[in-house]
This record gives C-alpha cells, structure tokens and sequence, in this order.
C-alpha cells in the first residue's frame, strides 16, 4: 500500500527537477518516472500473485490513515489496473526524451504535466471514496488538456482540446450526479456495496445511465467518441500513448467499479453494453479504415477496443445476472486483459506512429511509404503493434479476443443467445476489418516506395525512442506466449466482481489457456525452419518490382491507402458517408482535376457541431443576462435562493 | 472411445503425413478434372509436385523495395496453415490436438496467414498487388462472418467449442439435416473465397487486373515461390477436411474412416473441378453478394438450430 502512495509521489515529482534547475530534467524525469513504475509494479505483483494482506503490511504508517477513512485502497481492481499506468506513463517519459526534446515547445511543461498525469491516473485506480474518485478524474482531465494544448499555435489543436475539455466536464457532471444518487442508496460518499435489489429500481436505473453516459464519454463508447481521435491526433505522440492507453481505460476502470458493488444487476445492463460494444467496435474501425492521418487511425482503432472491451463486461454482466458462473469468469477475464493488452500494444503502436512523425514531419498517410527499408526498428515495433491488434495468434491481442469468443459461446448455450451472438458476430467482423486497416497502415507507411522527398529521408529515431519501444512489444509477446501468467492475477480481480457469496470457478479451469503456449512453439519452430530453407543465398538477384510490362513505374503511381480501403468504405457508405469532392473526369482531353475523399466523423460533423451551433444561435437570445457587472450576478444568486426558499415552504 | 495408444499414434502420424504429404494433390486432381471436362488431356496430377521440386531448385529474385516481410508472407502460411491442420480431425475422431477454443485458433491461424500474404504483396509497392491485397482484405470482411457463424451453429447443436468434437460428432445435426445443409453451402461458398477459385478469383487467369491471390503473389519466386503453392494447395486440404468432416459417417474402424476421408477429399475435389468448368467469374462488384449469401445461409442455420 505505502509502496503505491509512494509511486505516485514519485510519479508526481517526477517533471520538478526540469523546472527548478538549469539541466533540462528529461533523463531525470525518465529516471523518476520509471523508479515509480518499479515500486508500482511491485507492489501489484505482491497484491495481484500473493496475499493481500502481505502487501498492505510494509510500511504502513501513511497508508493506514487514508485506509481507515475510506479513501483510497490498493485492492486487486486497483492493482491491475496500476500496472498499465505506471508502465505506459514511464515508456512515454523515456521516449519524450527523444521526442520531445528542448528545441520544441514547452518540453518542461510536457515533462511536468505528464508527471502529474500519471499520478492522477494512478491515485485514481485506487480511489475507493466518490470525493478522492471526483477529484482524481478531475486532475486527470485537467492535465490531459493541457497536455493536448501543448501545440497551442495550431487551430487544429485548440478546437481538439477545447472539445475534450466539454466533453469531459460534461461527463463529470454527470458522475456526480450517479455519485450522489449511489450515496443516497449506501447512506455514504465511500465505495461499498449496493443495497440488494437498488438497481433494478427506479433510482438504479438513473445511476445507471448517469454512469453509463459519464464513463462512456472517458472511454469513449460510440456516439460520445466524439473528442477522442482529433485530441490524440493533436497531442504529442508519448502523450498519445498514454492517453490512449490508460486515460480512456480510466471509463472501463469506472465500468468495473460498478460491477463490484452491484450484487444483482439486471440483465439490460449487460445486454446495453454488449450492444453497445458492438457498435463501438465496428463503427469504429469502419471508421478507422477512411482515415488518411496515421494518428487519427489509431485513435479510431482506441474506439473500436473499447467496443471489444464493453463487449466482454457486457457478457460478464449477463452472466452474473443470470447466475453463470463460466460466462461471468470467461467475459470479465477477457475484458479485463484485453485492457492491458489494448494498453501495451497500442501505446507501442502510437510510439512507433510519433517515430514515423518524428522522422517524416507528417502524419499524412498518403505522404509515406518505404519507411521499413529506412527505420527498420520502428517498422518492426510498428508490425509487432498491428499484429497484436488485429487479434493474431500468438500475440496478447488474441488471448483476450479468445478469451471473450469463449464466453460468447458459451452464452450461446443459455436461453439468452441473442448477445452472444452479436458479439460473435461482431468480434469476427472487427477481426477482420482492423486487419484491412493495418495492413493498409503497414503497407502505406513502411512498404514499398516513399511517397514524399521528407519520406524518402527519414532516419531511424534515437535509442531513446526505440528502447520503450522494445519494452511494450515484449510485454505484448510475453503476455501472448504465456498466457497462463496473467491467470492467476485476473482470478484476484475477479473475485472483487463476484456476487455476494458466489465463488467463482478459476479462469485456468475454464480457458485451457496453456494449449495456447503449446501451439505457439511449433508455429515458430516451422516459421523458423521454412525462414532457414526459403531465405535467399548470396546469389538471389535482386531487380526492380515487375511493372506487369510497363516500363517505367514511379512512386506515385503505388496503390494509396485511400484506394486499398475504398472496396471496405464504399461497401459500408450507407453508414459512413464518405464525402468525395471532384475526381470525374470528362471529354476526350480532360484538364487536370482534383480529387479530394475525406471520412467525416458521424457524430462529431454530422450531429454535434451543427447542433451545438443551432442551439448557441437559439440561445443568443438570452445574451442579456450575461451583464458582466458583478451587482447583477449577485441579484441572480439572491433570487434563485429566494425561490428555493419559497419552494422549500410550499 | 478408447483406443489402443498404438492405434491412436498411428493414426497421429497418419494426421501429419496427410497434412505434410497429400495437399499438392488436390490442385493436380482439380486441374485434371477441368482438362477432361475441357476435352484436354490436362497436366498429370502429380504436376504440383513436379513444380515444387523444380522452385525449390532455382534461384529466386527478389525486388529491389521488399524487405523481410516479403519472405514472412509465404513462410508464415505455411507454418500457420500446417498448425491448423493439427486441429481439425481428417479420418479420426479427434484431431491430433483438441481443446475447448480450438475452433478460432483455427480461424485466426488464417486470419495470421492472409495477414502476412497481404503484407508481402504490399511490400512490392506495385499498384496491381496493393488492387489484389484490397480485394484478399474485402472479400474475408464477409467470409469471415459466414465461417463464424457456421461454428455458432455447430456450437450450439454439440454444446462443444472444439473442432474435433464439432465435426466428428455434430449432435442433433445429423447428417443432411436443414441446418447441417445450410452450414456447408455457406462454407462452400467460403470455402471458393478462402481459396480463390472459381466463381471467385481465377487461378488461371493472366490478367492480372481481374486476380484476388494469383496477382498477390506476382513478385515471388524461385523457394519463397514453391511456398507460396504449396501453401494454397495445404489451404484447400485443411478447409476441405472442414468442409467435409461432418458429412462423413463415422465407423468403428479407423482403416474404413480413413479411406472415407480420402474419397471425400477426392469427390471435393472433382466437385470444385466440375464447378470451375461450368461457371465463369463473377464480375467484381457481385462478389460481394455471393460472399453475403454464405453469410446469410451460415445466420439461417444458426436460426433454425433454435426450433
């Protein structure tokens, strides 16, 4: 416990040393950043492999305060969810160095606030009091503002932020109201368990849907999606990593909260958020597909994984309302490792994305190309990430995708069959789709010919940038080789989400999770051996791509990523709407044209911008009240409490 | 079922001499089946492995913008595709390896495989094998369903989420029932995508504007080359053994399951010969529409397994 308290002091100091002294503190901030990972880490390896208690024993002399009040607890939920944090927030802090050195804007303050981010996001998991829960998530989206400011000479970057800022005040006023009526159930701001029977009433539902809509628009559930890709797309990309990895997880952090103190929640819930998941998941990579910015396409790929997510708690939902055990283990252990999983791999892939930027200046899709033949490590990160994502064996990302296609099989048994198979539906459609969309990314980026002069003189990034690199692609291959590591810490944190009394069956009797460890050794053995026969000896010739008889390709003429997703795009135009300006070509010697095709984002361009103005334009009317003397806001307080108090009375 | 543990290794080293020896078969078989229907005396069956020891001999070219991906796309087919042969049972009941999920290992080990295909085509930088990594990419978007969908069903009638179990002993599923039926007709119809045949892809054509696999693939050659068919015949095995595993009717004896399995193999095959020789491609743009057909086939089992 004191271990935690002190990660997060030390996460918290972590970007002072460049701001009170003349070096420039990033290696200090590294080295802060990464001791608190340690001590982090540690300490979750103690709670999450060992006895609770043990770890809570050393050093507790400022832990125990904050424990008897209620305030914060390091419990299994907290615990794993710490690892992600700790760890991605230390890889960022290493990469800045590189990446965000002196030269550029405001390298201090990055350092600083991304210090404190992490201690935000870290005091967050363990929170387990609705005040310190409310004032974490406000110091988390606070820092994470101005954080994506950081660039704040850009319009682009201004609008971004200034629509994440919204959008999460607006979600935090909504989590103050679940708070409140969740007290006004357990008679007390601290976390416990809800009163039997409390959510399926009247009340319970609106905590519910307060919840549901205030973490959703954290984790950035469709339709309240819409701040996320344009803030990670105009963040600086180990900002992005964090952002993407841990913040957004911060709303499924509050999801499995929910699901702890609810000891009977009624099937709709699980049933809305399976389907909810499936819409997040598809439409989000849908989406992902027409982007042409590399950044903006990861971000969509965020939506998308939490769709995954919400999918598995969705069925862990249905099985704890309905009394199934194995659905309830299978979904919730799935959700909850696809959480580090999505952590790892795509916090590697935004790194991999900041080092193409870095290199190229650019975050244009159609601007790149060949960057495999210059920046070989980043391609090699960049592979491993996009590997991972797209579910493949024998990477994490598939062990979690398994674990949650187990319980959808499972849930096809019950009565209640209809959510299990929207998320098998579903997951087989994501799978898919987010496999067009990173061979698209891989393939535009890092094969075949550079695109633009700046990709044709990229350079490999610095060591600094490619070690955190090779840490999270580790985690992401470990995870995926050894699944049955992660068994024993998700039975911990499964525990918490166990209904009264229940006892849950463990994950390993559920999954045979070791056969997948058994199947990867010959699927490298045969890899490595046909590698060994195929690979070329000195005399293979080599000669330039066969033009199919045309002489003299170049560059511009390769296949463009707008082409390769226009089949998946144009079959999915009833939902997307791609806006395509110019292009039609005309009369036998045509002038030259333009061609534009761009994705809108549905919600964002389509419903909220034009909305949001339509109601600022009706509302303009009341600009009268808005004085600016101090005497008549004063009136207007005098005023409200005189009705209150004439309510009150009668 | 117990088995003697002699049989029972016999019968796995059977399984992998199958899977290692016996696919360049199936191409040479549906080649000839085409040629005796095109009055042709056609290229003897064996012809594939003629071909694979002559790639093996030569030497290959390699284009000057490809790097390691390019040899990873054939290698890791292949590996991915003799992996998932491991699990699916060919004339026993269980496949040399089983267990609860196998079936979307099974899935994804292709997912692995087409993966890695389209990133070697990709890495070439040629417009015309970025058109066909497109349409590889496209296509599976609704193979893919279809082939989940179909496991839904066998799911839900064995109450099993292992492969062999699934189509060894299929349950209320009897053979020949509705939803088996349709099952199998939506496999079929992946069962051409997955393999790009014909109505499909062509895997004869030489234009390579209208190819899905055969243009992927242009820039190989020389052992990357021979990896690459054999591959796609290893491809045709090991979903043909999908396709036909809960037709066959299961005996006591191994010798009379086995030699089921191989005439199943041999009959699948005449049968995608016969096809290829009565139909033409479907333009591009109707793909699409056969590939929802299976989909929509492999949804309806689903629905009646329900009644």
């Amino acid at each position: 416990m004191s271990l935690y308290l002190l990660a997060i002091l030390v996460a918290a100091l972590s970007g002072v040393p460049g701001l009170v002294t003349q070096k420039s503190g990033a290696k200090e901030a590294a080295a802060l950043m990464s001791t608190s990972a340690l001590l982090g880490i540690l300490a979750s390896a103690w709670v999450l492999f060992g006895a609770s208690e043990s770890g809570n024993s050393i050093l507790m002399l400022p832990a125990t305060a904050l424990i008897s009040w209620g305030l914060v607890s390091f419990d299994p939920i907290a615990a794993f969810f710490l690892v992600p944090v700790l760890l991605l927030s230390a890889t960022a802090s290493i990469y800045g160095i590189g990446y965000w050195g002196d030269h550029q804007s405001g390298a201090r303050q990055v350092r600083f606030f991304l210090g404190l981010l992490a201690a935000f996001l870290a005091l967050l998991v363990g929170a387990t009091h609705a005040f310190v829960f409310l004032l974490a998530w406000e110091g988390m989206a606070l820092m994470a503002f101005v954080l994506v400011m950081t660039e704040d000479r850009e319009p682009e970057t201004r609008r971004a932020a200034w629509i994440y800022l919204v959008c999460t005040h607006t979600g935090t006023l909504l989590l103050i109201g679940a708070f409140a009526v969740m007290a006004g159930a357990t008679g007390s701001f601290a976390f416990s368990e809800l009163p039997q029977g409390f959510a399926s009433s009247g009340r319970g539902t609106a905590m519910f849907v307060l919840f549901l809509v205030g973490f959703g628009f954290k984790a950035g559930v469709l339709p309240l999606h819409f701040w996320l890709p344009s803030a990670h797309a105009a963040a600086p990309s180990h900002v992005s990593s964090v952002m993407s990895g841990v913040l957004i997880k911060m709303g499924i952090l509050g999801f499995v909260r929910l699901v702890s103190w609810v000891p009977d929640p009624p099937g709709w819930w699980g049933g809305t958020l399976v389907a909810l998941g499936a819409i997040s998941g598809i439409m989000g990579v849908a989406l992902a597909l027409g982007q042409h910015d590399l950044k903006r396409l990861l971000a969509y790929h965020s939506i998308e994984n939490i769709g995954i997510i919400l999918l598995g708690i969705g069925l862990g939902l249905i099985g704890k309302s309905t009394g199934q055990p194995a659905l309830q283990v299978l979904g919730f252990a799935g959700a909850l490792l696809h959480v580090l999983n999505h952590s790892l791999f795509k916090g590697l892939l935004f790194l991999a994305a900041g080092s193409v930027v870095h290199a190229t200046g650019t975050r244009d899709l159609e601007r790149m190309g060949g960057l495999g033949r210059l920046m070989p490590k980043t391609a090699a990160a960049f592979l491993v990430g996009a590997w991972a994502i797209c579910g493949l064996p024998p990477l994490n990302g598939f062990v979690s995708e398994w674990l949650i296609y187990l319980a959808a099989f499972r849930g096809l048994a019950l009565s209640r069959w209809g959510f299990p198979l929207i998320t098998l539906g579903a997951l087989a459609v994501i799978g898919a789709l987010a496999l067009a969309c990173f061979a698209k990314a891989y393939g535009v980026v890092f094969q075949g010919q550079p695109r633009s002069d700046q990709a044709a003189q990229a350079a490999e990034s610095p060591s600094t940038m490619l070690v955190p690199m090779g840490i999270l692609a580790l985690a992401c291959a470990a995870i995926g080789l050894a699944p049955v590591l992660s068994a024993a810490p998700l039975d911990h944190v499964l525990s918490m989400l166990a209904g009264n009394g229940q006892h849950l069956p463990t994950l390993g009797s559920l999954a045979g999770l070791p056969w997948l460890s058994f199947l990867a050794i010959p699927l490298l053995l045969l890899g490595f051996i046909l590698w060994k026969w195929a690979a070329p000896k000195p005399y293979a010739k080599e000669q330039p791509t066969w033009g199919c008889g045309y002489t003299a390709p170049n560059a511009r003429m390769q296949y463009t990523a707008s082409s390769f997703a226009d089949g998946l795009v144009q079959g999915m135009s009833w939902v997307l709407w791609p806006k395509v300006l110019g292009g039609r070509v005309r009369g036998f010697f045509p002038f030259p044209r333009r061609f534009e095709s761009h994705l809108l984002d549905p919600v964002l361009d389509r419903i909220a911008d034009p909305g949001l103005r339509g109601t600022a334009f009706l509302l303009s009317g009341l600009r009268f009240l808005q004085a600016g003397h101090l005497s008549i806001y004063l009136a207007y307080v005098l005023l409200t409490l005189l009705m209150l108090l004439v309510w009150m009375v009668v | 079922m117990s088995e003697f543990p002699f049989v029972h290794s016999l019968q796995v080293l059977l399984h992998i001499l199958t899977a290692l020896l016996l696919s360049p078969l199936i191409p040479g078989l549906i080649n000839k089946v085409k040629a005796l229907m095109a009055g042709r005396v056609g290229p003897p069956v064996f012809q594939l492995y003629y071909d694979l020891a002559k790639l093996s001999q030569k030497q290959a070219v390699f284009s000057r913008t490809t790097t390691w991906i390019f040899l990873a796309g054939p290698v890791g087919t292949v590996a991915a595709g003799l992996v998932a042969a491991m699990l699916v049972p060919f004339g026993q009941d269980h496949a040399p390896m089983h267990f609860q999920g196998d079936v979307i290992l099974f899935a994804y080990l292709f997912g692995l495989a087409r993966f890695l295909t389209v990133l070697s085509a990709l890495d070439t930088g040629s417009s015309f094998e970025g058109m066909g990594a497109a349409r590889e990419v496209t296509f599976a978007a609704l193979a893919e369903p279809a082939l989940f969908l179909g496991f839904a069903a066998l799911a839900k009638s064995t109450g099993s989420l292992s492969l062999s179990t699934m189509l060894a002993h299929t349950g209320p599923l009897f053979r020949f029932s509705g939803p088996l039926v349709l099952v199998l007709a939506g496999w079929a119809i992946v069962y051409m995508a997955e393999n790009s045949r014909i109505p499909v892809d062509d895997p004869n054509t030489h234009l390579e504007l209208t190819m899905i696999h055969e243009v992927m693939v242009l820039d190989h050659s020389g052992r990357p080359f021979a990896l690459v068919l054999y591959g796609a015949s290893l491809k045709l095995l090991v979903l043909g053994a999908l396709l036909v595993g809960p037709i066959l009717p299961r005996n006591a004896g191994p010798l009379l399951n086995w030699l089921e399995f191989y005439l199943a193999l041999v009959f699948l095959a005449v049968v995608v010969g016969f096809a290829e020789s009565v139909m033409a491609r479907f333009r591009m743009t109707k793909v699409p529409q056969f590939l929802v057909a299976g989909v929509l086939a492999t949804a309806f089992a689903f629905l009646l397994m329900l009644v």
